[in-house]
């Protein structure tokens, strides 16, 4: 099963090897991982995309508690939230592909920078699997390069996790 | 008034109440050096090399239930303490490991004697430091104290760049330390204990299954009420022994792969486990198929990431095994009328069957030594009351399965990580601790020779110790594996060479006394043990093929023990 863990994470150096280091020395996977600073200086906020039984993801859980650094988790999956990944595409496109391009990054509400007359960059922000869709959407183009963000998500129901929440 | 981060670094481990450090100088570490040099209050002990350090750090602390302090110097100072450092994190230990480091403006460039200290540590640490600035270095030094001593003990590692050992700021130590990301000791809820209790009362097959950590938690009496209460059978792991007495007849012996048949039999057989501090590792359990198939578990320990790691607990309570122990004696209490000795006693009959198989087994000889008996022998002649070290391999089995502890802090090995060399340095830190107790090494002519280097700190600090080296000129537990397993194929288990240990012993000027024939094991003990000023080497020459029995194969379950040779 696949879950998306948030973690909010001491502002620390060396506080995201913990984490990496974690998930390496038990062989635990790493779908996804993205960091960034959050509203409160003091902390990131780490969205770990991982698969697991039950059994694992609560190992996974209990470990992350354990390091010094991690102020608090949630599975975000285990309730209704958002999930969003960003997308960007380089795409090569003559003129008559070009149509099909057009009505492609349409359909999916995504953008298009042109790069030059034949070049362009499709980047859309959506969940894991809508982005899945819109590549496959595009696989009759030749796609130069491909950048995804991976996994960033809240819980979208009306608690809010804090450095305070106790965690799973 | 201000003071150079250096001495700020001593006079904070003389606030925390260390009396020793084991360390070793270099460069990076001059200044705190040279900090110690103005002081007469935190003594420094001058190991031979910073392996040592770390097992004599772990040896004090496991003896003491104090943290052990380590101070090392940067780059192959700190590579070599790592050995030391996993060998804690591994049995829980709580360390405090002061690491220098280049300076901070040399940090990333390759300079001389630099490597990522927090990073090569990492996995083996409960958490570790980089220093930025010398006003960070108190209150660090108060959190690495916190974080090693609470919870799950274990190593925490602070490494401090050169330059900010030299930088001046005032020094005031912390009296407490704020931590929103290191949680607070959980507490066991009362309907757990009700719950819990409530099993117990039920239980027709129960077993109470106690380990390493009803040792940290200073819980032995706590246990023995519990145990006595209940009259149920209780079982040690290698890490728990001496927490219940090993001569009470509700003592089942140690479990696992060198284990008492009794012992993993009423495991695999019972309804009911209490796990009391133990993790249910793979020397513990066998194969995890076959493990105990009719068993509820309870499972108490105050790390929850043990809980459902192996074995899948029906209660888990996560919480200080001391204070759960004292809830359930309170619970038991009030519910007296409520056990019922009868329903335990076919368990209690079928165990003592069990018990008749006397796995601990072995073939006396009056020609050739045979380890088992040496081991005998000193329990005899310390009364039992020894701290006794062992390195690793037959020779710490027929420790744990021989010497028969009734007391906890006294039985020292690595059980977790199965370092070999830690036997020595680990007696050192022990004898440190305690002056005026025997202190003895149980240890093979293997692993011996990989920290022997020791002998000279002990002559240093004059920490007479018992060395009791149980020679079968080879590498004995690799030998036995080699023997069942790879037909007798004994591919570099022989150990070729060997050093005259005497001349050895004498050389660092020590005692040392060569013993091949049974009939002279126990005069030569006694002889050593009466030298209470010196350490005496004994060179014990034992049986070659000599094999620690029962065990349990790789692979195998708690019922499938081979108890005899063939068998």
């Amino acid at each position: 099963m696949r879950h998306i863990i948030s973690v909010l994470l001491e502002n620390e150096s060396g506080a995201l090897s913990r984490v990496a280091g974690l998930f390496s020395a038990r062989g635990y996977n790493i779908e996804s991982l993205t960091v960034a600073p959050t509203n409160d200086s003091t902390l990131s906020r780490m969205t770990i995309v991982t698969t697991g039984d039950d059994r694992k993801i609560d190992q996974i859980e209990k470990h992350l508690n354990k390091l010094v650094d991690v102020a608090a988790l949630q599975d975000i999956t285990a309730g209704s939230h958002l999930e969003r990944e960003v997308v960007l595409a380089k795409l090569l496109a003559n003129k008559e592909q070009k149509v099909e391009l057009d009505s492609i990054v349409n359909a999916y509400n995504a953008s298009l920078i042109t790069v030059s007359d034949t070049q362009f960059i499709v980047e859309m922000s959506g969940s894991s699997e809508k982005v899945d869709e819109l590549l496959k959407s595009l696989s009759g183009l030749t796609i130069l390069e491909l950048a995804r963000s991976g996994v960033t998500g809240l819980s979208s129901d009306e608690s809010a996790l804090t450095a305070d929440s106790t965690s799973a | 008034m201000q003071l150079t981060g250096a001495d700020i670094v001593v006079k904070s481990l003389e606030e925390e109440g260390v009396e020793f450090v084991f360390g070793y100088p270099g460069g990076a570490a001059l200044h705190i050096y040279d900090a110690f040099h103005r002081q007469n209050e935190v003594e420094h002990i001058l190991v031979r090399h910073e392996q040592g350090a770390t097992h004599a750090a772990d040896g004090y602390a496991r003896s003491t239930g104090k943290p052990g302090v380590v101070l090392v110097t940067s780059g192959p100072g700190i590579t070599n303490a790592i050995t030391g450092i996993a060998t804690a994190y591994m049995d829980s230990i709580p360390m405090v490991v002061l690491s220098g480091q280049v300076m901070k403006p040399l940090i990333g460039y390759d300079a001389f004697q630099e490597i990522d200290a927090v990073g090569i540590s990492r996995p083996c640490v409960k958490h570790n430091f980089l220093i930025q600035n010398v006003e960070e270095i108190a209150e660090t030094i108060k959190k690495a104290f916190h974080i090693a001593t609470t919870g799950r003990p274990g190593p925490v590692l602070v490494d401090i760049p050169k330059d900010i050992t030299a930088h001046l700021t005032e020094f005031l130590y912390p009296k407490s330390v704020e931590m929103r990301s290191y949680p607070e000791a959980p507490k066991a809820q009362p309907s757990e204990i009700v719950t819990a209790v409530e099993a117990m009362l039920n239980a027709k097959r129960p077993v109470v299954y106690a380990g390493g950590g009803v040792v940290l938690a200073h819980a032995q009496e706590e246990l023995r009420r519990f145990v006595k209460q209940l009259g149920f059978p209780c079982t040690n792991t290698l890490m728990g022994l001496g927490a219940y007495p090993h001569d009470d007849p509700l003592f089942i012996g140690m479990l696992g792969m060198h284990g008492t048949y009794e012992a993993n039999m009423t495991m695999h057989d019972s309804d009911l486990i209490i796990a009391l501090g133990a993790r249910f590792d793979d020397r513990i359990t066998g194969t995890l198929d076959g493990f105990a198939p009719n068993a509820k578990v309870i499972h108490v320990d105050i790390d929850p990431s043990v809980i459902d790691k192996n074995i899948k607990a029906d209660i888990a309570i996560v919480a200080d095994v001391k204070e759960v122990l004292n809830s359930f004696n309170s619970e038991l209490s009030r519910r007296s009328d409520d056990i019922n000795p009868s329903l335990i006693v076919d368990w209690w009959s079928i165990i003592q069957g069990w018990r008749g198989k006397d796995s601990y087994w072995y073939d006396e000889s009056s020609d050739i030594i045979k380890p088992q008996f040496v081991v005998q022998k000193l329990h005899e002649v310390t009364g039992g009351e020894a701290y006794v070290t062992s390195d690793v391999g037959q020779h710490q089995m027929f420790a744990a399965q021989f010497y028969g502890f009734s007391d906890t802090h006294k039985w020292i090995n690595s059980g977790g990580l199965g370092t070999m060399g830690f036997g020595l340095p680990a007696a050192m830190g022990v004898k440190i601790a305690h002056r005026d107790a025997d202190v003895a090494c149980i240890t093979g002519e293997g692993s011996i020779q990989m920290c022997i280097q020791e002998l000279a700190t002990c002559q240093q600090y004059k920490l007479p110790v018992k060395v009791i080296n149980l020679n079968n000129r080879y590498l004995g537990m690799v030998r036995q594996w080699q023997e069942f397993s790879y037909e007798k194929r004994y591919s570099n288990s022989y150990m070729d060479s060997l050093p005259d240990f005497v001349a050895l012993a004498e050389a660092y000027g020590h005692v040392g006394m060569q013993i091949d024939k049974p009939s002279d094991v126990e005069g030569a003990l006694k002889e050593a043990f009466a030298m209470k000023d010196r350490l005496v080497f004994m060179d014990f020459i034992t049986d070659q093929q000599e094999n620690v029995y029962p065990m349990i194969e790789s692979g195998k379950g708690h019922h499938e023990m081979r108890l005899r040779p063939g068998k």
